[in-house]
């Protein structure tokens, strides 16, 4: 019977055919923990009567939310959970590499046709390298960590086929914007959001990672770009795996198929106070703001930062905003570096901080006051996700955001 | 018993915000549950209290701090049009019942409720409204008290 990539993996992974809406307890190639959601996985994995973790070698943690610990409490967490994988042989990159989904991609820790489950829900992202990747709670996480299965239902996938090039400045983020708007947050619940296309063939790795990070915002249960040459080549240095054949078959299941066509496509915005109420940025162009972010696993890599450097030219950012860059991780910030594009920032007026989370989740530093507007290049505008819950968060494209950061108002990158 | 009447897309963010993560004790989580969003929440929910939603409960953050705080303040039973995946996973494992009933428009804030688990029926404001009926798979677990007593009990994963 045809299958969707999904199937496909699921099925190898399990050893017997199985399709989309079955039940299955399946094995696991890699977990990921960090400080917010770890300390509660390790509790419930001692509660279940956990000793030692199914296989301290596909068990990865980090630290990234709260770093360096901005209160007593974190740091007692960050403790407890560093003695933990001492005790357990696990692999711990602490607070030194970045952000927890940016740092499993790019350091090996998931390959193609992999199931890999994280205590966060971007875990969704390293569908970008073709594993099936899903956000777990902390529970599922404390019995995974024991038994190195986890129940799953295999997913439906709703297909997105995306045409055309992108115009100059108009790139994944908008694309990711646009779909976000059209399906809904909760439009792909429980289902794959599956990217083919000769234009997502032609997307850097950062750039599938930017969509499949937010198949989440959807109620996705993960994004997936099927392996191509693109993909093979970077993960040959990381893990040296050879390729093999990956993909649907034709006359594959989908419960949806949408086409896209982005070389018509604008840059995209979503108003607060949710992800999936989207706009053209001609739309809220003028609207002044008080802060804007770039970083996050959604858009703080090397190619989103020198896009805002290409935008930023020899400018300033304008003195009615804080500008907060924050690179994804150690490896990004050092390209970025040797780049020369963390002088240029800091010399345009803007702060560069070291590889975390930063204000994307609102609990370490970068909060907004009552009454403040953040533009921002990560991922949610909840409602007092950056901070107090009379401050409105505006998402968009590092360009936009560049562009909005030298006017000090939410502006069209095509028109600076 | 009350209902506690919320909109859709009640994110996690909203039920616990980001700031209380480091919180790990489901009665502290509780005393900050819905802070800034809903403030009586906190002060004036009672243990067996219901909240009823609409579309897409619990979506955004997997952090499990969201029904652990939900569950520090006493309650066991949260009625919605439909549930965020992560949360409704989550709810489960922590043997909170997530119940589907795509007939929520009707019900209002503070009417007093009934609940019957067995049946999936909800008595309140005089109506009864019936549920769907959750998967025996994941019926077991909450059966079992969520999660970790389930695990407790299981020899070998297959
Ligand atoms: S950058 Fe934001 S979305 Fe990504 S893992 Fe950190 S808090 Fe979550």
């Amino acid at each position: 019977m045809a299958a969707t990539i999904v199937e496909k993996i699921f099925s190898s992974r399990c050893g017997r055919e199985v399709h989309a809406g079955e039940v299955v307890m399946a094995p696991l190639d890699g977990a990921m923990i960090h400080d917010i959601t770890g300390p509660l996985a390790i509790r419930v994995f001692r509660e279940m009567g956990g000793e030692e973790v199914f296989d301290p070698a596909r068990v990865t943690m980090l630290f990234d939310h709260q770093i360096p610990a901005d209160s007593i409490p974190a740091a007692e967490n960050q403790a407890d959970m560093r003695e933990f994988a001492r005790e357990q042989g696990i692999l711990n990159y602490d607070i030194r590499e970045g952000v927890c989904h940016q740092v499993m991609v790019e350091k090996g820790r998931v390959a193609p046709g992999e199931i890999v489950v994280g205590a966060d829900s971007h875990t969704c992202m390293y569908g970008a390298v073709g594993a099936f990747a899903t956000g777990i709670g902390s529970t599922d996480m404390g019995f995974a960590l024991k038994f190195g299965a986890l129940y799953f239902r295999v997913p439906e996938s709703i297909h997105l086929e995306v045409h055309g090039a992108f115009s100059p400045r108009v790139g994944a983020k908008d694309l990711i914007l646009e779909i976000t708007g059209d399906i809904g947050a909760d439009g792909a619940t429980y289902q794959a959001l599956e990217f083919s296309g000769e234009s997502v063939h032609r997307l850097s790795m950062a750039e599938r990672m930017t969509c499949c990070n937010m198949a989440i915002e959807m109620g996705g249960k993960t994004g997936i770009v099927p392996p191509d040459e693109v993909t093979w080549s970077y993960i040959k240095d990381r893990r040296g795996v050879s390729p093999f054949p990956l993909a649907s078959d034709p006359g594959a299941r989908y419960n949806e198929k949408r086409s896209y066509d982005v070389s018509q496509l604008a840059p995209k915005v979503a108003v607060p106070h949710n992800v999936d109420q989207v706009v053209d940025v001609g739309r809220v162009a003028g609207t002044p703001i008080d802060q804007v972010f770039i970083g996050s696993c959604t858009n703080g890599r090397y190619e989103d930062l020198a896009l805002v450097a290409e935008v930023l030219g020899d400018r300033s950012f304008s003195d009615r905003v804080r500008v907060i860059i924050i690179p994804a991780s150690r490896d990004e910030y050092l390209k970025s570096l040797r780049a020369g594009l963390i002088e240029r920032f800091v010399t345009a007026g803007g702060l560069v901080e070291a590889p975390c989370c930063g204000p994307c989740m609102g609990g370490a530093f970068g909060l907004l006051a009552p009454g403040e507007t953040s533009l921002s290049t990560s991922n949610r505008n909840f409602r007092g996700r950056q901070g107090s819950t009379e401050a409105e968060v505006y998402l968009c494209s590092p360009a936009t955001a560049a562009a909005s950061a030298i006017k000090g108002e939410i502006t069209d990158p095509r028109e600076v | 018993m009350r209902v506690w009447k919320f909109g859709d897309n009640v994110d996690t963010d909203a039920i616990i915000p980001g700031r209380f993560l480091i919180i790990n004790d489901a009665r502290e989580l509780a005393q900050h549950a819905f802070q800034g969003t809903r403030d009586e929440f906190r002060t004036e929910v009672a243990p067996g209290d219901v909240i009823v939603a609409g579309r897409n409960f619990g979506c955004g953050s997997s952090r499990e701090h969201a029904p652990l705080a939900l569950s520090g303040a006493g309650v066991t039973v949260i009625v919605a049009a439909s549930f965020a995946r992560i949360f409704y996973r989550n709810a489960i494992n922590l043997g909170i019942l997530p119940m589907v009933c795509h007939d929520v428009g009707s019900i209002r804030d503070g009417e007093e409720v009934r609940i019957d688990l067995n049946k999936g029926v909800i008595e309140t404001g005089g109506k009864t409204y019936t549920t769907e009926p959750v998967p025996p798979f994941l019926r077991a677990i909450f059966d079992a008290g969520g999660l970790v007593p389930y695990a407790r009990a299981l020899r070998e994963v297959s």
